[in-house]
């Protein structure tokens, strides 16, 4: 069953609780994001794409895997509208979809070293899949 | 292991007092394998200073993350469990690692201020009595600034790491959100410099202390890690420094692996432990920086 | 009995067309003391009135009840009509039927069954209305303006031109505000001092006009027309009537520890200065927490120096009582501190400057006597990167919520004057909007863009870092959709302004309402932007809300103008409804006095004549001058001998009776 885009952007603001309003577009999480340069959509469009619900190409975007939850853009945003959170409930859109997790477990041994630390592990594995 | 449990009388209910010296200690699981160093140093230097840490009896993987979806509470119960057992026992739940900081200070924020994901956790844990944010999470540097003092630190150190030059390395999960932390000043934090100095060294500054490693980006996309502990790395030598502290195990392992320099990183602790001359405790010996 | 007219309002289709009046004036036609009763479109109009009148004349009304909007539009319109009809004002009622009702109600039977309610209750009140006459007070033909700044210069230049007596009180050491700080004003860009001076000096000059500077309002009290207020003089250490402002003594000070507080801490100041050279008075200042002799009783050389022997280290604080008609409220405002906004990098590196230090640095009487050079090695900055919005607009707590409004213009002032001086320096303005609502602003900002080559790029800062000597500023390009780091050698904050801090401790003072942003509250947004709920308290300048000069110019003798007209009146007519006890019932219990917000009732010693005892009792009265009507003294008093005139209790159960029947 197709789910329609203003259903999807009424589900990602319900399970991350933004009010995507707020925005006032200055671009300050953009400009506080250190993972701008890997990623094709920005904290800023995320907000103003979800707020219009364009959220096909979101789904598409590298920006999901590219995030680093390090909240520089959540700590900077001069009105709360914590950009963070609406990317990672896309994320989830994506892979609380069956056979849509981003990181396998079989990929898994292919990408330790001896001095990996299971925290590493343990959080891609939480963000890139459920 | 030791088993203790408060006597009620002594502590006000659901309060831990700030200069009470015994703890609730969660490790996290990289803490008992990849970062022994960051555990049994952070163990030796409170032996030394007189601070008891009890180890949550089975405590599972917080998961590394904090889950920000409001709609799911399985990644939330870890978590509460850990802080429910510290909560019985009347006493703080002390962490080490920033994730595992990170993640159960944030969920113990959702339980105190968000009624939908309290009351799901409560209905599914069926507690006998309900949790609602009560345990206070502390991390060990606010353990070591808050309950022992700088100052009380200064005087126990017996091998001052006097001239040595020392960046401080934040990272992102200790500080942010700061409405939620709450440990420092996310921008211009001092705790760790403060230590520094109370370890007898010279703290350096530098403004790319509370930037991201990567974090996980290593897993699919070191080379992206790389650039970033490079930015890192290279403005705390421009400003002198000879060594670079961090309490993330994940952070300690981009800066060495994916930054790719000649400056030697530490865990605070192994340092801390040094300083303090501390012995040796369960679990391993000190490793002399 | 009373002979009463309801006239029932349409107010057009704001009340006809939910309640229906017709209906209305029948229901209440025969209500006890109604003697007519009608209906027209708008009872406030020339018609409207004038239809009132004839009534009152063809029935022989002793007074009339009004449905129509709230008593706070029309009733003084309806007391007028009265009193030009020759009734007592006080015997007019309003029931308001719109905003109470019409506009709130969707319903047209409801609201039809409650607008006849709502009138029966103003018969029932007005049966029972005695005519009132509100008495007189004197008004003293004095002004006070609190705050020495280009705003309040303005108001008292005004005030005195008019031909009344203005003092001015600043807590500085000198009159300018922060005017006086300021290099070139926008849009014009005409050298600030060169347009503040001759007003200062004409302050400073005019017979009307008395100056109390390093000097800070202590004490209010009293009401509009007689207001009473002890002004601190704080000790200069100097005496003002000896000292002829030759300046040796600033000069020879061995003590430069002091941060100058007109340079915005970039220089340091002697602890016996005078904050600039234009400062009126001219005369210095002890700093006495900087001073060598106060600190250990050593140096004293400043005394030895002084060729008129001004130099008075026993001076003392002094107490000036006055009495003034009016008060005219000019605090200003100051930038406000960025410890929340730790991502620029403010406090840690002496290159990241506000802008009111950037104005510092670029004038020619500034800590660097106007050469442009970095803080940090005084080398010429050859790229000056302005952020624009830093702790404005912001809900997240770290700033103030609102826009500061004179910062996009200062900036391309700014950014136009580096340009023009130093073609060679890059300027780049990194902004959300950019907000130029003036007469020629956004003229102004466009020559900046187009005939400057300033770049603006639309997009904000994330982060300020030190790298190499210099600063990196990385920040968002939202047109380009990238993200850039531009290698500056200054970085200019436009921090948002907020009221001075000493806005609220005034505000408590005068009882004069402010915001949460301890901005003062005007009467009305709108049509009252210079007066005070308070009255006999008016605002002028930035300390009723972020304004540039020419708003703050023209704010300035808009308040004036209101003094003028208050203390042009010979008397003033105080309200009619007051409160007063009837002293046979009053048991002496204090608890009227302790409610009262205004401080109008005091107890005192009275022979009073009971059921035939004559004896002294300790009882209530009230100062009528003062007294507001709030009735809180009608509601403390437990034996019912305080009463509101006009609202009196037996007044307030009729009401009720009327309503509940």
């Amino acid at each position: 069953m197709q789910v329609s885009e203003r259903e999807m952007a009424k589900s990602i603001l319900r399970i991350s609780g933004v009010d995507t309003k707020k925005c006032m577009k200055c671009g300050k999480c953009s400009g506080a994001c250190p993972a701008f340069g890997s990623m094709d959509i920005h904290p800023h469009q995320f907000v103003s794409m979800v707020e219009e619900g364009n959220i096909g190409a979101l789904l598409e975007s590298k920006s999901l895997w590219n995030c680093l939850s390090c909240f520089a853009c959540v700590e900077r945003c001069p009105r709360n509208v914590e950009p963070a959170r609406l990317i990672e409930a896309v994320r989830l859109t994506v892979i609380r979809r069956q056979g849509a997790n981003h990181l396998k477990p079989e990929e898994i041994p292919g990408l330790l070293d001896a001095d990996l630390p299971q925290q590493a592990i343990a959080s891609a594995f939480r963000k890139y899949s459920k | 292991m030791r088993k203790c449990l408060k006597d009620g009388g002594r502590i006000r209910c659901g309060q831990h007092r700030i200069d009470d010296m015994e703890f609730c200690y969660y490790p996290g699981c990289t803490l008992k394998t990849k970062a022994k160093d960051l555990d049994t140093c952070a163990r030796s230097a409170a032996q030394a200073l007189g601070v008891t840490m009890t180890e949550v009896p089975d405590w599972q993987c917080c998961g590394a993350v904090y889950p920000m979806a409001r709609d799911e509470i399985a990644t939330r119960l870890a978590s509460v469990r850990a802080l429910r057992c510290a909560g019985e026992r009347r006493q703080s739940l002390l962490t080490l690692c920033s994730a595992c900081h990170h993640v159960i200070k944030r969920v113990n924020h959702d339980m105190h201020t968000d009624a939908d994901i309290r009351a799901k956790v409560n209905n599914y844990m069926r507690p006998d009595t309900e949790y609602a944010g009560e345990t206070r999470v502390v991390h060990y540097l606010e353990m070591l600034r808050d309950t022992v003092g700088f100052d009380e630190l200064r005087k126990k150190v017996k091998a001052p790491l006097t001239g040595k030059k020392i960046a401080a390395y934040y990272g992102c999960l200790l500080l942010r959100p700061s409405a939620v932390m709450q440990l420092d000043d996310p921008e211009n934090p001092t705790i760790m410099e403060d230590l520094i100095r109370a370890m007898g060294a010279q703290p350096v500054v530098y403004p790319y202390r509370n930037e991201c490693c990567g974090g996980y980006i290593t897993i699919e996309n070191n080379a992206v890690a790389a650039g970033m502990c490079k930015n890192i790395l290279d403005s705390a030598v421009e400003k002198g420094a000879e060594a670079i502290i961090t309490a993330c195990p994940l952070c300690l392992y981009n800066l060495k692996k994916n930054g790719k320099h000649a400056l030697p990183v530490y865990y605070f602790t192994e340092l801390l432990a040094q300083a303090l001359e501390a012995g040796a405790v369960e679990g391993g010996t000190v490793r002399a920086g | 009995m009373q002979r009463i007219g309801v006239f029932v309002c349409w107010c057009g289709s704001n009340i006809a067309a939910t309640v229906d009046v017709a209906a209305v004036v029948e229901a209440v036609r025969g209500e006890p003391g109604v003697v007519c009763a009608a209906d027209y479109q708008y009872m406030c109009s020339e018609g409207g009135q004038s239809a009132i009148r004839k009534a009152i004349e063809e029935y022989g009304l002793s007074g009339f009840v009004v449905c129509s909007c709230s008593p706070r539009m029309h009733e003084a319109t309806f007391r007028k009509t009265a009193a030009k009809a020759g009734l007592n004002p006080y015997m007019v009622e309003i029931a308001n039927i719109r905003e109470q009702c019409s506009w709130i109600h969707k319903d047209r039977q409801y609201a039809t069954e409650k607008a006849i309610i709502l009138t029966r209750a103003a018969v029932a009140k007005l049966n029972l209305n005695t005519p009132l006459v509100a008495g007189e007070s004197d008004v003293i033909k004095r002004a006070l303006v609190i705050g020495g700044g280009i705003a309040g210069i303005q108001t008292a230049l005004d005030i005195a031109d008019a031909g009344y007596e203005v003092d001015i009180v600043e807590k500085s050491p000198t009159i300018g505000g922060k005017m006086a700080m300021l290099d070139k004003t926008f849009p014009t860009l005409d050298c600030a001092a060169c347009i503040l001076t001759p007003k200062m000096v004409d302050a400073a000059s005019h017979d009307n006009i008395k100056l109390y500077t390093y000097s800070e309002v202590d004490e209010v009290s009293g009401f509009v027309g007689n207001f009473t207020v002890k002004i601190k003089q704080k000790a200069r250490s100097v005496n003002k009537d000896l000292c002829t402002g030759c300046g040796v003594c600033a000069e020879k000070c061995p003590s430069k520890k002091a941060r100058s507080e007109f340079d915005q801490g970039l220089r340091n100041r002697g602890a016996i200065y005078i904050p600039f050279a234009q400062a009126i008075p001219n005369v210095p200042v002890i700093d006495r927490d900087a001073c060598i002799h106060f600190k250990t009783g050593k140096c004293g050389l400043c005394a030895k120096v002084c060729g008129a022997g001004a130099v008075d280290f026993g001076q003392r604080d002094e107490i000036v009582t006055r009495q003034y008609g009016a008060i005219v409220v000019a605090t200003g405002f100051r930038p406000i501190a960025l410890d929340r906004l730790g991502e620029y990098q403010y406090a840690q590196c002496a290159d990241v400057v506000t802008s009111l230090e950037f104005e510092r640095l670029c004038n020619a009487a500034g800590p660097t006597k106007g050469k442009l050079v970095r803080p940090s090695n005084h080398e010429h900055p050859k790229t000056i990167v302005f952020v624009q919005c830093v702790g404005s607009r912001d809900t997240s707590g770290c700033g103030k919520e609102y826009c500061s409004k004179i910062c996009c213009m200062y900036t391309a002032k700014h950014a136009m004057l580096v340009r023009e001086k130093y073609p060679d320096t890059q300027v780049y303005v990194l902004y959300i909007d950019v907000r130029t609502p003036g007469k020629n602003f956004d003229e102004f900002y466009r020559r900046a863009v187009e005939e400057y080559g300033v770049h603006y790029i639309k997009g904000m800062v994330g982060k300020v870092a030190e790298k190499n000597g210099r600063l990196s500023v990385q920040a968002s390009d939202l047109i380009a959709n990238t993200q850039m780091t531009l290698e500056a050698d200054m970085v200019v904050l436009a921090a948002a302004i907020e009221p001075d801090p000493t806005a609220r401790s005034i505000g408590t003072m005068l009882t004069a309402s402010m915001d949460t942003n301890d901005f003062f509250t005007e009467a009305h947004p709108k049509l009252r932007p210079v007066e005070s709920p308070t009255a006999g308290v008016f605002l002028s300048g930035v300390c009723q809300g972020p304004k540039d000069i020419p708003e703050t110019v023209a704010q300035a003798g808009a308040a004036a103008s209101k003094v003028i007209g208050l203390l042009s009146k010979e008397k003033l007519v105080g309200n009619a409804c007051v409160a007063g006890s009837g002293e046979t019932l009053c048991n002496g219990c204090s608890a009227c006095e302790n409610v009262c917000p205004y401080g109008a009732i005091e107890y005192v010693i009275r022979e009073v004549s009971d059921h035939g005892k004559r004896e002294l009792r300790r009882v209530a009265q009230v100062n009528e001058a003062i007294c507001q009507g709030c009735g809180a003294c009608t509601v403390a008093c437990p034996s019912g001998a305080m009463d509101l005139k006009g609202f009196t209790n037996l007044q307030i159960l009729a009401e009720v009776d009327a309503i509940c029947r």
